[in-house]
């Protein structure tokens, strides 16, 4: 391998490593999200129950 | 919150699916298919990607300041949440940028970085403005202040594009190359039809990531709405 092509080999890879960092950080993300609606999701049901156990009168 | 949740008209996965068939697409062509240059040799293959990654960049840029001056103008909330991704997005393409072209400098010109290139400089002027663009919106608490803020900010930076872009063709002595001229770009062949490929190939992946970036935003907003409604 010449040096020119270790050069244009490690630029490529660069831009293939960013990218990569950028979509696992982006993956990271959105699962965080996905854990923080399904938080949510099962908070909502009990609050739900809460008010059917309130007697009225 | 309902212009926050508009939809797109071309789904995520096509997206992401034409992303990997262009950027493939390019790399094969770019290792595969167009021939050595004839001065620079097998190392002039960094500016396929160099060369697309920096326009990328400055359309990154443009479109935050078109977002920043629509958020000024209607006063829509997705709009600074676009104007904020768009920037970012440009920020990582910046950094695309400056490391690709350091590369592609040490091989040509023996240095990794050269202070005397205006076109070099002006382009880190304009990527360490926009990476001042977070220091500032970070530093104002959420709301309609630190959106204005930010979306003047973005307005004034989209100056410095034609300044970094022209300033090569403004200045006299340069070793930067000059590949597009008023009259076209100073190549064919191959070369134009596989530049034009990772151009395409990367304003695809730009968008995409823009997209996915952008939906993670507009959920998270969402749960924050809902978390203290």
């Amino acid at each position: 391998m010449t040096t020119a092509e270790k050069y244009v080999t490690a630029a490529y890879c660069a831009v293939f490593a960013v990218v990569l960092v950028y979509v696992v950080l982006i993956a990271l993300k959105l699962q965080r999200l996905e854990r923080d609606v399904d938080e949510l999701e099962r908070k909502e049901p009990a609050k739900d129950d809460e008010r059917e156990t309130i007697s009225v009168g | 919150m309902e212009s926050v949740a508009r939809s797109h008209r071309v789904s995520l996965p096509v997206l992401a699916v034409a992303s990997l068939v262009l950027v493939t697409l390019a790399l094969a062509l770019v290792f595969f298919v167009v021939p050595n240059d004839a001065d620079q040799g097998f190392s002039q293959r960094i500016f396929y990607f160099h060369v697309s990654i920096a326009f990328t960049a400055y359309a990154c840029f443009a479109a935050g300041a078109w977002k920043a001056l629509l958020h000024l103008w209607k006063r829509d909330p997705r709009a600074d949440l676009e104007s904020y991704v768009a920037i970012h997005q440009g920020v990582i393409f910046g950094v695309l940028v400056l490391v690709t072209g350091s590369i592609w400098a040490k091989i040509s010109w023996g240095h990794w970085w050269l202070w005397s290139e205006d076109q070099l400089v002006l382009f880190l002027v304009l990527f360490l403005f926009y990476a001042a663009y977070f220091m500032l919106r970070f530093s104002v608490d959420p709301g309609p202040q630190r959106e204005n803020f930010s979306a003047v900010y973005a307005l004034f930076g989209v100056v410095l594009i034609p300044v970094s872009f022209l300033a090569i063709r403004i200045a006299k002595s340069f070793i930067h190359p000059v590949v597009f001229t008023l009259h076209g770009p100073s190549f064919g062949g191959w070369i134009l039809v596989t530049y034009l490929v990772a151009q395409a190939a990367l304003l695809v992946l730009a968008y995409t990531l823009y997209r996915i970036e952008l939906a993670g935003k507009l959920i998270d907003v969402r749960l924050r709405e809902l978390r203290f409604a």
